[in-house]
């Protein structure tokens, strides 16, 4: 065991090893964050709770940060409700005859350089028989007004003003979202729109006493958070930090699983030896010849798309992978050594020998492998996620990289979507494999002498 | 005697080697038909696919209901009968073990190859060209690379450039299709140099010279993926190695002699390791079979990844089992060939003796 502590010692030498140590530090700290800030529940609620829970997000936003490296400020989402600040925002008055006019007055300042993504309005209205009505007006910072048309109401409408043929129609075949933040006689989609004080005003009739309304205008923006958004408008963050915590799991669980069992296999082929060790070595040839990725590939198409299914049969692959060789060659020697000699002797069991004295000889050597095999399971899990394989309920890294290949990420230049996932991954391989090779170098007998 | 005594080696190792791969081309077989589990699958895909054919025939939608029901049982019972669905699966997995084993690989359930053929050997042949134009080129650029580029850092060791070696060996811990999507990223979608994906243009150019160019423009990527993916990792591992053969006490003893450091590296330091560059080198080889089904799918290359990812997909069991038996064999082939070969090449293993074999 000193000889492990003075290997660590010496490990702290290496700058390399330091960066990758703070690495994988970092990695688990975010993990652990996450997994208390956003409780599992919580977390599956955000990424698959359904659309009323990212309605408001933009579409396929930038993450917030470009607005740093850009000098156009990119839009954020605005939100106005008549809900919230109501007292400003509607006023009802009583008319002769037992109408009531309301007047909802919806304004939000907008100073960005581009244009919003998409404008939606939500309407709520309480009625008993007569549907209320109302026409829309919205007031631009020069003083115009263009009128948006005017509806009866139903209980729940969502007015989606960017999707409106007719108004676009109306606007010059310019699409709603540009058109209605365009300056006067800009040539749109060339010109920044125009900034100042919008407002979009609701001029409707009450039919009866219990009659109300609310609406809620969202001026989608072009950036969201710090992840950005993808196509359903999820927020990306919960995914990247949700992968975190899944990744290293995945990874440590796969790593322990497959070294270990296979250390211990091949230390009970070599200690028992003689039809035990050739049974052994007559699997692991066997198992060279089974393709692991397609059989994997199989198991989720036909059977279960789980992590934990696809972790089980990773493990259950490589128990006799051909790492047995490479410890059964080391075994062999110290089999032979007079210590383990020296425990027969004392009297003790095989079992005994195997745990005490044989295997942790070897864990030297296991050590660095276990640290580098860590991120390559990781990377396997991606892999399958990026042929579509992922698993269904949890978000992993590889699974927003394959939603951003499969919506043409590349082609349409929402480079984030790929980028974000993609750095968390390469973090992980990296941190892990500077600390695996430093501990390579350390404990390996053979390059320690060069 | 000697003659003798490597003839007896040399089939008890052939035999074994045969074993093992009926085992696991078994093995294989079972998992591919998840123990009898796709059976069941292909029996719905049948009942749908009968149910909607009868349903979209004009003149079978006018028989009574009974008579209809005879007809789509007649059908179903038809396909299955094509399919060999009737018979127990344990009965059936034997057959395709035997057909698998002596390479008739039959038809093919679903896919079709290019040109039309249900031929197992049809569809894997017209895929295999693409995969070793693609694979061939990457690996043995990266083998005989990191193996010059080895013997020129052990012998510069420590030197600025060994060290840098060294600091980007990391690099590897991340698989060449995740560079790919890097690759693809810069280079085809910011700076539209080099196309997105696939093999050639679309249509494919006529000339032969445009077509090679275009195959060339398209290998770009991928080959770049491999590279960067593989190639420090394996510089890596063969300098190490080198350094540990070059550290013996007779490369000391040739030093001392006064040897040029050419005859040294030739004679002293790649003859001992000849047998392990062998066995990689072929290796490598074989290893090309497989393709590799996540780089393809990222760059979307018709190879025979991509041809295995669609045949399970599709759960054409004679496909993948067609494509998981040459595997197989050509595994145990190169296997028995190295175990002749280091025979031949390192004096010190000595055929059929001893307990343990050589490899």
């Amino acid at each position: 065991m000193s000889a492990l502590r003075e290997g660590l010692k010496e490990f702290t030498r290496y700058p390399s090893a330091i960066a990758g140590l703070v690495i994988i530090a970092a990695l688990v700290a975010l993990a652990l964050y996450t997994v208390i800030a956003i409780p599992y529940r919580e977390g599956m609620r955000l990424w698959r709770g359904g659309e009323e829970i990212w309605i408001e997000n933009p579409r396929n936003a930038r993450p917030g940060w470009v607005n740093f490296f850009s000098r156009a400020r990119l839009p954020k989402t605005v939100v106005v409700s008549s809900e919230e600040g109501a007292a400003q925002r509607k006023r009802v008055r009583p008319l002769p005859g037992g109408l009531r006019a309301v007047d909802i007055s919806l304004a939000f300042n907008y100073p960005y350089d581009a244009f919003p993504s998409e404008i939606n309005l939500f309407l709520k209205a309480s009625f008993k028989e007569r549907r209320s009505y109302v026409s829309l007006f919205w007031l631009t910072p020069d003083g115009r007004r263009v009128s948006l048309g005017e509806r009866s109401l139903r209980a729940y409408e969502r007015y989606s003003i960017s999707l409106d043929r007719r108004l676009a129609q109306k606007l010059g075949r310019v699409p709603p979202e540009i058109a209605l933040f365009a300056g006067k006689d800009a040539v749109a989609e060339t010109s920044p729109p125009l900034r100042g004080r919008y407002e979009l005003r609701l001029e409707g009739l009450f039919f009866e006493e219990e009659s109300n309304l609310e609406a809620k205008l969202v001026v989608y923006g072009q950036v969201h958070g710090l992840a950005g958004t993808d196509h359903r408008r999820r927020d990306l963050m919960v995914a990247l930090l949700w992968g975190t915590p899944v990744a290293l799991a995945f990874g440590f669980l796969a790593a322990v699983g497959s070294s270990l069992t296979t250390l211990f296999i091949a230390a009970v082929g070599v200690w028992f030896g003689r039809w035990v060790d050739a049974l052994i070595q007559r699997i692991t040839e066997v198992n060279a010849i089974l393709p692991v990725l397609p059989i994997l590939v199989m198991i989720g198409i036909f059977y279960s798309r789980s992590l934990w299914v696809m972790l089980g049969a990773i493990i259950a692959l490589s128990v006799f992978s051909l790492g047995i060789k490479l410890y059964r060659a080391i075994f062999l020697q110290v089999k032979e050594s007079p210590y383990i000699e020296a425990a027969r002797a004392y009297g003790a069991g095989n079992f005994r020998i195997i745990f005490r004295y044989m295997i942790p000889r070897v864990i030297p050597v296991l050590i660095p492998q276990f640290v580098i095999l860590i991120p390559s399971f990781v990377f396997l899990e991606a892999g399958l996620a990026v042929l579509g394989l992922g698993d269904p309920v949890l978000p992993t890294w590889g699974k927003v990289v394959n939603d951003a290949y499969a919506n043409g990420a590349l082609y349409k230049g929402y480079y984030y979507w790929v980028l974000a996932p993609s750095t968390l991954l390469m973090l992980t391989g990296a941190g892990f494999a500077l600390v695996g090779f430093a501990l390579d170098r350390v404990f390996n007998p053979r390059l320690r002498t060069l | 005697m000697t003659l003798l005594r490597i003839l007896r080696y040399l089939i008890v190792r052939a035999v074994s080697l045969f074993l093992t791969v009926v085992v696991g081309v078994y093995i294989a077989i079972l998992i591919a038909n998840m123990g009898g589990y796709v059976d069941q699958i292909r029996k719905a895909q049948i009942r749908e696919q009968v149910g909607s054919a009868v349903q979209a025939d004009r003149s079978l939608r006018l028989l009574p209901p009974a008579e209809l029901r005879r007809v789509i049982d007649q059908r179903i019972e038809l396909e299955e009968q094509r399919l060999g669905l009737d018979r127990p699966f344990i009965l059936r997995s034997f057959n395709y073990l035997g057909d698998a084993l002596s390479l008739s690989l039959g038809r093919a359930e679903r896919l079709t190859s290019d040109k039309g053929s249900r031929q197992v050997r049809a569809i894997i042949l017209e895929r295999l060209p693409a995969t070793l134009v693609l694979f061939g080129t990457a690996d043995l650029i990266v083998f005989f690379a990191a193996i010059l580029a080895a013997l020129f850092l052990s012998r510069r060791y420590g030197g600025f450039l060994d060290r840098a070696v060294i600091a980007l060996v990391p690099t590897s811990a991340a698989p060449a299709w995740f560079y790919g999507i890097f690759l693809i990223l810069i280079f085809a979608s910011l700076l539209r140099l080099l196309p997105f994906g696939g093999m050639v243009d679309v249509p494919p150019p006529e000339s032969a010279p445009a077509y090679a160019l275009s195959l060339v423009r398209h290998l770009i990527l991928p080959i770049a993926a491999i590279l960067i993916g593989s190639i420090f990792i394996a510089i890596y591992n063969w300098r190490t190695f080198f350094l540990i053969y070059s550290s013996e006490d007779y490369v000391e003893v040739a030093k001392a002699k006064g040897l040029p450091s050419g005859a040294i590296e030739r004679r002293y330091i790649l003859r001992p390791t000849l047998p392990p560059i062998i066995t990689s080198f072929a290796f490598t080889l074989i290893s090309l079979w497989s393709g590799a089904i996540i780089l393809e799918t990222v760059f979307n290359w018709p190879g025979l990844g991509r041809l295995l990812f669609q045949a399970i997909g599709l759960f054409d069991t004679p496909v993948i089992v067609g494509s998981v038996v040459i595997y197989a064999y050509l595994l145990a082939v190169t296997v028995f060939l190295l175990d002749i070969l280091y025979a031949l090449v390192d004096p010190r293993v000595k055929v059929g003796e001893g307990r343990g074999k050589s490899v």
